[in-house]
């Protein structure tokens, strides 16, 4: 407890819930064909090996069935040939704010991204449907060789380092998404961060979906070479459509000998969001690889990072909060997948599951036995609001070899209506008093968050729970 | 017009009827002892005055300096004055104390008014000072794993950092060892004033030898059947309740 801790923040739970009517230079239309990609290719100007890597990506996900044998049947509600696969106003993103359009720029700024630009980051990207809008970084940054680009720009202007990692930590079959977005991609971030250079603050990416009927597939890649450190940070909004939208995107992640990378995820999708996200990282010897998850919003969401801890005394960590609201579903979890001695991983993961939400915790951990001195720590819990709620636990811990340990732990608790009386009899409406049990049940891992990054996501838990009550 | 009046007042809980044509008042300026024996609905009172949705109100009235205040919510009839110190408080895991009390005030200030962050914690912790609770409580989770006693002297806390008009005190001295208990008695003697009405609920004459009631009601079946002043209670000290329950047998109905 400090007397600088933020807990006063104005609500506005519509401040993503906007768009504008924008004019689109290239537009895909609707459904997915070869020749959707070609379209996109040409869009582009890419270069051929890229146009075969889509077209093969795409029967891969013709062929791959939908997983409904173990995830929502929901996922039979997308229907794939109403779907727009690109939009964009051109290509290349703008280094000024000043040169970017109008309509994107009113939205980013009412998003607070300049802002947050100027006041506590390295660098920022702010992608709108298909592409960037807006790309940029610290000149410091830029003359220690750091490269902080749109995944559009990466490909063009240093392919030879994107080339050597791209669709390695993922490959296309991974899953049906994984593949679906091996199609289509465009946009996201392309980062390197050079050997020994250390990134203090974080550079940050802004998702915005402003087309209704749109799927957004950003690809991003991060590469931190030997003994580098970075944060990445993304947040991700779109306004409230009749017709559902698709967020599918591929986050790999490579830390060399020694580096730490950590990737922030604060997501606040409107509720008819699909986000059917693939998320991996691989962390060479002593590097380290974190992934802090926020989930909030959207009709379904199923995400699971992962870390391949493939060098010795590598670390993998994943921390993540899921918040599910009426109508909503917040499929989540972690992979940690050892292959290499002394190798340690994390896992904490809590979810609040409100009204008809529902939030289920998918775990993998895997220990083979001819490894030795690995340790697994994971934790679960479950916050229940409301007797409707439910919430199911799935850990598949897959540990063998004796020199190696696991530690497995638990819990399901609930808001009690005693508890919301307590809290309205001295004063708070019942959203507050739900808002501030929800975030008293997640403190003690937002209390490790970077400090902007804890007030947004506090932010957005009160907005959710305000807007929970009827 | 400046006090607390409960008005013939009838609440039930799962069709069992509970306060039965209740009726009291706790002017401004006065501190009332209500004393009864167990299940008599001491509680059941304290949570319909606070709005709790469990109970049906059947009939009467309560008003604070006024105005009805029975089918308001209950955060309605806090920011109207009537604070509650629970028989039982509640524990509310991660919440810290200095932020759950911040946010109780916040709630009473007007759409963009901001609490005063650095006068804030001064006050809380003169307060905390006074009752003796440590500091470093502040940054501790509500309740979370709290003696009987810290809970007790944590609702006190919140009482006098929230200065309510009305206080209703629920058994707010069982659990307190004799030092605490001296304390919490400072703690409300303090808050005594004209501006406030309290009603402490208690079944032991110690507390009242350091919060000398005005008035003392005992209440039997859910209803007030007597009031006086602060020797009715020493005589139900050494009597019990059994001469209560013979009055009313022997008397007519
Ligand atoms: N939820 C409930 N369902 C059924 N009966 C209830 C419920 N809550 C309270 N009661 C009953 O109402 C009666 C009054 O209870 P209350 O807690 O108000 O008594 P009290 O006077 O505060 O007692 P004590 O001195 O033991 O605190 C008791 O008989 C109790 O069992
Ligand atoms: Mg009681």
């Amino acid at each position: 407890m400090s007397d600088t801790d933020t807990q006063t923040i104005d609500i506005d739970r519509e401040r993503g819930n906007f768009r504008y009517e924008v004019d689109y230079e290239y537009d895909a239309g609707t459904g997915l064909s070869e020749e959707t990609i070609d379209y996109i290719a040409n869009a582009k100007g890419e270069d051929e090996w890229i146009t075969n890597f889509r077209k093969k990506a795409l029967r891969v996900f013709n062929k791959l069935p939908l997983p409904t044998h173990w995830a929502s049947r929901d996922l039979e509600s997308i229907i794939f040939d109403k779907i727009r696969y690109y939009l964009s106003q051109g290509q290349m993103p703008s280094r000024s704010w000043d040169e970017v359009p109008d309509e994107v720029k009113e939205t980013f700024e009412r998003l607070g991204i300049p802002e947050q630009e100027r006041k506590f980051l390295a660098g920022v990207e702010a992608q709108f449907d298909s592409e960037a809008a807006y790309s940029n970084m610290k000149e410091a940054l830029r003359k220690e060789g750091v490269i902080f680009v749109g995944s559009s720009e990466g490909l063009k202007e240093h392919p030879e380092i994107f080339r050597k990692f791209f669709g390695k930590v993922i490959p296309t079959n991974d899953n049906k998404f994984a593949a679906l977005n091996s199609a289509v991609f465009s946009g996201g971030s392309f980062i390197y961060v050079p050997p020994g250079v250390k990134v203090s603050q974080p550079l940050q990416a802004y998702f915005r979906i402003n087309a209704e009927s749109f799927g957004q597939f950003e690809r991003t890649l991060i590469i931190a070479d030997e003994g580098s450190e970075v944060t990445y940070m993304e947040g991700c909004t779109a306004p409230r459509f009749e017709t559902s939208t698709l967020h599918s995107a591929v986050v790999e992640l490579v830390a060399l000998k020694g580096a730490k990378l950590q990737y922030i995820t604060v997501q606040n999708w409107s509720d008819n969001v699909f986000n059917l996200v693939t998320k991996r990282g691989w962390a060479e010897e002593d590097a380290e690889v974190k992934w802090i998850d926020c989930n909030i919003g959207s009709r379904l969401t199923m995400k699971y990072p992962g870390v391949v801890l493939k060098g010795k005394r590598a670390r993998g960590e994943v921390i993540s909060i899921a918040l599910a609201n009426d109508g909503q579903h917040q499929d989540t979890g972690a992979k940690m997948v050892h292959q290499a001695d002394e190798t340690t991983s994390n896992i904490v993961s809590k979810s609040i599951s409100v009204g008809e939400g529902r939030a289920t915790y998918r775990g993998l951990v895997n220990m083979p036995d001819h490894l030795s001195g690995c340790k697994n720590n994971t934790e679960c819990d479950a916050l229940l609001i409301n007797t409707n709620s439910r919430t199911d636990t799935y850990p598949a811990i897959n540990v063998q070899g004796n020199g190696n340990s696991v530690q497995h732990e638990a819990s399901v608790s609930k808001v009690s209506a005693e508890q919301i009386f307590y809290m309205r009899q001295r004063g708070l409406s019942e959203g507050e008093a739900m808002s501030l049990a929800v975030n008293g049940f997640v403190n003690d891992l937002v209390r490790e968050f970077p400090m902007e990054y804890s007030v947004e996501l506090k932010r957005l838990i009160d907005m959710e729970m305000e807007g929970s009550v009827g | 017009m400046s006090q607390l009046e409960i008005r013939n007042l009838s609440a039930s809980i799962e069709g069992q009827e509970i306060l039965k044509n209740l009726s009291l008042a706790v002017p401004k300026g006065e501190v009332h002892a209500l004393m009864g024996p167990n299940g008599t609905g001491k509680s059941t009172l304290a949570k319909v005055l606070a709005g709790h949705e469990d109970y049906e109100v059947t009939g009467g009235s309560v008003l604070l300096d006024g105005e009805e205040i029975l089918g308001k919510e209950p955060d309605e009839i806090a920011h109207a004055g009537l604070f509650l110190a629970f028989q039982y408080p509640l524990e509310i895991p991660g919440v810290s104390i200095a932020n759950f009390i911040r946010a109780a005030l916040q709630s009473r200030l007007a759409e963009g008014e901001k609490l005063d962050a650095p006068a804030y914690y001064k006050r809380l912790h003169e307060k905390m000072d006074l009752l003796q609770i440590d500091r470093k409580f502040s940054s501790r989770a509500l309740n979370e794993g709290f003696s009987g006693g810290e809970k007790k002297r944590c609702e006190i806390l919140q009482m006098s950092m929230l200065e309510p008009s009305y206080c209703v005190m629920d058994e707010t001295d069982s659990g307190l060892d004799i030092d605490a208990l001296k304390v919490v008695a400072n703690g409300v003697n303090l808050m005594r004033g004209p501006d406030r009405g309290i009603l402490v609920i208690t079944h032991y004459q110690r507390l009242l030898d350091y919060i000398v009631p005005d008035k003392v009601h005992v209440m039997y079946d859910g209803r007030i059947v007597r009031t006086g002043d602060s020797e009715l209670a020493k005589e139900l000290e050494s009597r019990g309740y059994d001469w209560v329950r013979e009055e009313l047998a022997g008397s007519p109905a």
